[in-house]
This record gives structure tokens, sequence and C-alpha cells, in this order.
């Protein structure tokens, strides 16, 4: 041991030389060596760090495209195929790219399940929640350009539906649309600002947000699947009982789940990029054409269940129109989640120790949102709308029934100190060994 | 006296209230070269000339589309049993008048055509829902469309309907009849869009 983890920079000139310029050591100490995480973290806990993989690679590949391809109209389509085809490990790159965005929606849609699950968006950790639902947003917006950037027929059409959006604003709709699109119809200036964004603006915004969703983590601590707070039994030199030092307990276990997760997405870079039109739809393998729609136009998977959603809304309401309620419905179903911390009125964390009603309501709405994913990929049938109008109502009600049904919960009583869990869902090798 | 009571809090706060206005005015300002930088650019206003199609050799029931400002246009030589079906549907539409849609002022008739020619259909091929081109559906019932399908244009990105006169139907997410040009015919055989001597 050249350094013991305490006090790293015993006998390291260098790191004395730094620190005495530089809050190395504090700052190290206050987000690694003595943030001190819960014990009982299960595999639920692991998405967090993945998201902050995903966006590692989402940078690197990101970089490395913009230096091959094209932001015009004319050209766009065809440096796509140029660097799937001529650039030297191109297509890995942009397969990595294309694939890493699947990833990020999978691994932020299970860690903000987990959230839902443990109760981690309750008090003290509203603006954590707030935050990362900003990241969301931010992701969206930045999944959608990077989705228009090849210029094929899905993202030429994908265009025109989502800014259309913006059109159902009543008396400014029109001239808003103009305005974000720069022409008078979707045209080499949209695609020129939407490159702009995606590549520059959006991805500062992410980084920044990413930033400030860990400093308000490490600011109150993590929650953990018993939804105690560690910080309430602490030992006489203020460590918490239950919690071991984020290094190197938790930083070797994520070091493990990402290996774990590298492993499939290589898989599906290598055998599956286009994952069967779900990562990659069929229609923009051909170029954008602005005369003729494809027949079946459905989003990538991860915004299927908001375009659902606004698909679902066919009926007018006194004065509004069903093109305005679909486009209301869909934003009011991403501003609820916003809204979750203060919606749930249960004073109890964790799904472990809540009552019924939350678990079946719970279940219910997991149930809604994976239905209308899978709607919103599928051409709309009659019978295939009723259900997408069941899977909003489901949803909505949710949401909106929360204060009164998480008002008078039964709850179980909490334990005192955390405990170890299914064993199904905790990792590999168990951390207990530091229960002082 | 300590510093605290040297301190003036109003002329202070008159400062403070008075810099903070003046600056955000200033960032106002400065945000205006920023926003209006989106607007269409000279160039792509200038891109909107008329375009001038050939109609002589549409047969009846046939469609052409041709793009005008980047939209496709659609030209419908509707036969006699087309124009006879426009009447049967009112009952189904959601603005059989069109009251509420945009067309030029010489087509809010109930064929939405120029009653010069009320065979030829003239419309701006773009779903008024969000955009997408419906497709030209002129066979009666088919299987995918139902037993009162009367021909029209069906959007099949969210399922909009449209009769022959691009008029929409109830109970589809688009919320008005299809968008018309202006447009006149230059002669017997061709149609000017995008420009017409009334409005001019």
């Amino acid at each position: 041991m050249a350094a013991s983890p305490e006090n790293p920079s015993k006998n390291n000139r260098v790191i004395e030389w730094v620190d005495a310029r530089f809050p190395l050591i504090e700052t190290w100490n206050y987000h690694m060596g003595k943030y001190y995480t819960p014990k009982n973290f299960n595999i639920w806990y692991a998405f967090g760090v993945l998201a902050a993989v995903v966006l590692v690679i989402q940078l690197v590949t990101g970089i490395w495209l913009t230096m091959s391809y094209k932001p015009s109209a004319e050209e766009a389509f065809g440096s796509v195929e140029y660097i799937m085809r001529d650039v030297h490990w191109g297509w890995l790159i942009r397969y990595m790219h294309s694939t890493g965005a699947s990833a990020f929606f999978i691994v932020v849609y299970l860690h903000m399940f987990r959230a839902m699950l443990y109760g981690s968006y309750k008090k003290p950790r509203e603006l954590i929640w707030i935050i990362g639902m900003l990241i969301f947003l931010v992701l969206m917006a930045e999944a959608f350009m990077g989705y228009v950037l090849p210029w094929g027929q899905m993202s030429y059409w994908g265009a025109q539906v989502i800014i259309g959006l913006f059109g159902a604003i009543p008396l400014i709709g029109e001239q808003l649309v103009v305005w974000i699109q720069g022409d008078f119809m979707i045209a080499d200036a949209t695609l020129n600002r939407f490159f702009a964004l995606h590549v520059v603006a959006l991805p500062l915004v992410l980084v920044m947000l990413v930033f400030l969703h860990i400093v308000a983590l490490h600011h109150v601590g993590s929650n953990n699947p018993d939804g105690i707070e560690i910080k309430e039994k602490k030992d006489k030199t203020g460590k918490p009982l239950d919690g071991i030092p984020f290094h190197p307990y938790f930083t070797v276990k994520d070091l493990m789940i990402i290996i774990g997760f590298l492993f499939f997405f290589a898989l599906v870079v290598f055998f599956a990029p286009e994952m069967g039109g779900l990562f990659l739809e069929h229609p923009n393998f051909e170029p954008a054409n602005p005369m003729v729609t494809p027949d079946h136009i459905a989003p990538v998977w991860y915004f299927a269940p908001f375009y659902a959603i606004l698909r679902a809304v066919t009926f007018d309401i006194w004065f509004l129109d069903a093109k305005l309620l679909g486009v209301i419905a869909m934003f009011g179903s991403i501003i609820l989640l916003f809204l979750l911390p203060w919606l749930d009125r249960c004073p109890v964390k964790s799904i472990r120790y809540r009552g019924n009603t939350y678990k079946a309501a719970l279940a219910a709405f997991t149930v809604a949102f994976v239905m209308l994913t899978f709607l919103g990929t599928q051409p709309s049938t009659p019978l295939y709308t009723l259900l997408a109008q069941i899977g909003m109502f489901v949803y909505f009600a949710f949401f909106l029934l929360m204060p009164w049904y998480t008002a008078n919960e039964k709850t179980k009583p909490l334990p005192k100190r955390v405990t170890k869990g299914s064993p199904l869902l905790s990792f590999p090798f168990s951390s207990s060994d530091r229960d002082s | 006296m300590s510093t605290a009571e040297m301190v003036n809090h109003d002329r202070r706060r008159f400062l403070t209230a008075s810099a903070t206005v003046v600056g955000g005015v200033g960032v106002a300002f400065v945000a205006v070269p920023f926003l209006a930088s989106w607007a269409p650019s000279e160039r792509a206003r200038a891109a909107g000339a008329p375009i001038e199609i050939d109609i002589s050799r549409l047969e009846p029931g046939a469609r052409v589309v041709v793009e005008w400002r980047g939209r496709p246009v659609w030209v419908l030589n509707r036969t006699e049993a087309m124009l006879a079906s426009l009447p049967e549907v009112v009952g189904d539409l959601r603005d059989p008048e069109s009251n509420e849609s945009q067309q030029p002022p010489y087509t809010q008739n109930s064929i939405r055509a120029r009653e010069a020619m009320p065979n030829i259909f003239v419309v701006i091929g773009v779903c008024t829902h969000l955009g997408c081109s419906p497709q030209y559906r002129p066979e009666i019932a088919p299987d995918d469309l139902g037993p009162n399908w009367k021909g029209g244009f069906f959007c099949a990105c969210h399922g909009s309907r449209f009769d022959l006169a691009g008029r929409v139907y109830r109970g589809v997410p688009a919320p008005t009849n299809l968008v018309i040009p202006p447009y006149t015919f230059i002669s017997d055989t061709r149609v000017l869009v995008g420009e017409d001597s009334e409005a001019a």
C-alpha cells in the first residue's frame, strides 16, 4: 500500500504540492474516500453509474462522428453512409453512438423506476429528482435532434411531427413552427441548427445538470432499498453505522457491473445494432423525401409511451380540439413526473414497507407504461387506440389520484437499521462484513 | 460607528434595483439578434415563387404531386362519381362548410375548387394534424378503411381521414380541412399554383 485511503497524500510530494493550491484531497474524500454509501444497495443502484458510463460513450463517439459528418440537407445522408462504408471503423463508432442512445434511455428509465420503488424522490431528495427530470427532458431533446441528423425518411418526418406539436399552440403556433424550422418547411436550416444544438449546446447543459445532480446527491447522501436514513445512526467518530466508503467498496462493485453492462452493449453493437428496427428504424435507410410520408411513422421506442398518449387523444373537449389536447396530454404526462415528490404523501419511502394500494398502483402504472411503449411503435387501429386510451387513463390516474391513495396508507413498521433484502437482487458479494 | 450603522440600506436597495433593471433591459436587447436569427433567412423567404402545372394529360381520377415551397401540392382530376360522392359524406364531416379551414375565398364552396373547373382539385398535401402527407385512397370501401369509405385521403401517421374535397372527418386527430393554396387557371390546360388574380 503506497497510500492509505485515509491520507493518500502521505509521502507524495506532487499531491502535497497540488493540495496546497487546489482542494484535491478534500474533494476526493467528500465524493469518494469518505462518502458513506448505504451498505445494503442492490442491483437497482447501478443504473446511475451506468448512465454516466453511457454519457461518456456518447460524448466520445459523438465527437468522432462529427469529424466525418456533414450537417447539410444535400450531404448529410451521404456522409452517414460514408462513415458506415469508407471511414475506418466508422461503422463501429456510429453503431456505438446509435446503440448508446437506446442504452441511455434503458438505464435512465430503470434509474427512474428505482427512485419510484424506493421513494428516492422524497424529502430530502426532491431537488435531486427535479434535476434528474431536467436531465431526462434535455436527454429527450438531445435524442430527438440526433435522430434528425442522418436526414433519412424517419429523421425528416419525425421532425415534421415533433415540430408540428408546437403548431398546436393557439395564436402563435404557426409562427413558432416557422421560427423553429428557420424556413417554411423542415429544411437545410433546420438540420443545421439541430446539429449545433445536438453537438454543442445540449451536451454542455447535460453535463452541467449531471454535475448538479451528483452535487445534490452527495450533499444529502444516497437513499437505499430500506428507505431509512443511514445518517441517523452514527458511531462515535460520526460515520454512519450502515455506511461504507464509496471508494473502494462501490467503485470496485460498479466496475464489475460496468464490465457486465459493456458485455451486453457490445453484443448489441456487433450482432443487432438495428435491433430489428427498434434502435434504427428501417425507413431511415432511405434519404429524406419531403413529397412522400412513409406509410407508418413511429418514433424510436424510447419516445413511444409519450407518442402513444399524443395519439390516444382523438376527441374534443369543450373548445379544445383533439390536436391541442393531445399535445397537452403528452407534455402533461411528463410534467406530472416532476411533481411526484409532492403528489406522494406517504412518509414511508421504500416499497418494502409501503401498503398494498401503492404496490398495486405502481404495478398498474408499470403495465400501462410498457403497454403504451408497445402501442406507440405500432400503426393506429381502432383496437390499439382504445388500448392506448386505457393506458393513458391509468398513467394519469396513477399521478392525479396519488395524493388520495397515499394519504392514509397502511404501511409496515420500518426497521431501525438497514436489512439484507432479497438475495436475488443483492450484489454478488456481500459488504456486510464491515458491520461495526 | 460600526460598519453596519454606516450602510444606507435604502440607497443600496435603490442602486441594486436600478442596476438590475438597466442590466435586464440590456440583456433583453442583446437577446433580440439571437432570437431573430432563428427566423427564415432572406434567401429562404425569396424561394417561394409560384409554379405552373400542365393538366392536359391528367386522366379523370388521376392525381399529380408537385413541389411548391418545399411541400407537396396535389392536383386531382375528379370524376363525376367522385364529385357526386361529396354531398353524401357531409354528415360525417367536422367542418363541411370550411368555416374554420384555410382556403382562398373562391374555393370556400361545397367542392372546394374554382367553379370554372370543379373537377380540378388543388390542395396542399400536408395533414393539418402534425404535417404528414396523407395517402390518396380513391377506392370505395377497402378492407382497411371500412365499408363507409367513399374515397378520399387517409393519413397513416395518426389515422386522420379526409374526403375528396380535402374535408376532414369527425373523430380523427386532424382539426381542420386540408389547406388549399392560391391558384388560378392560365389556360384550359395549365394551372398556376401560388398566385391568383383576386388576391393581387
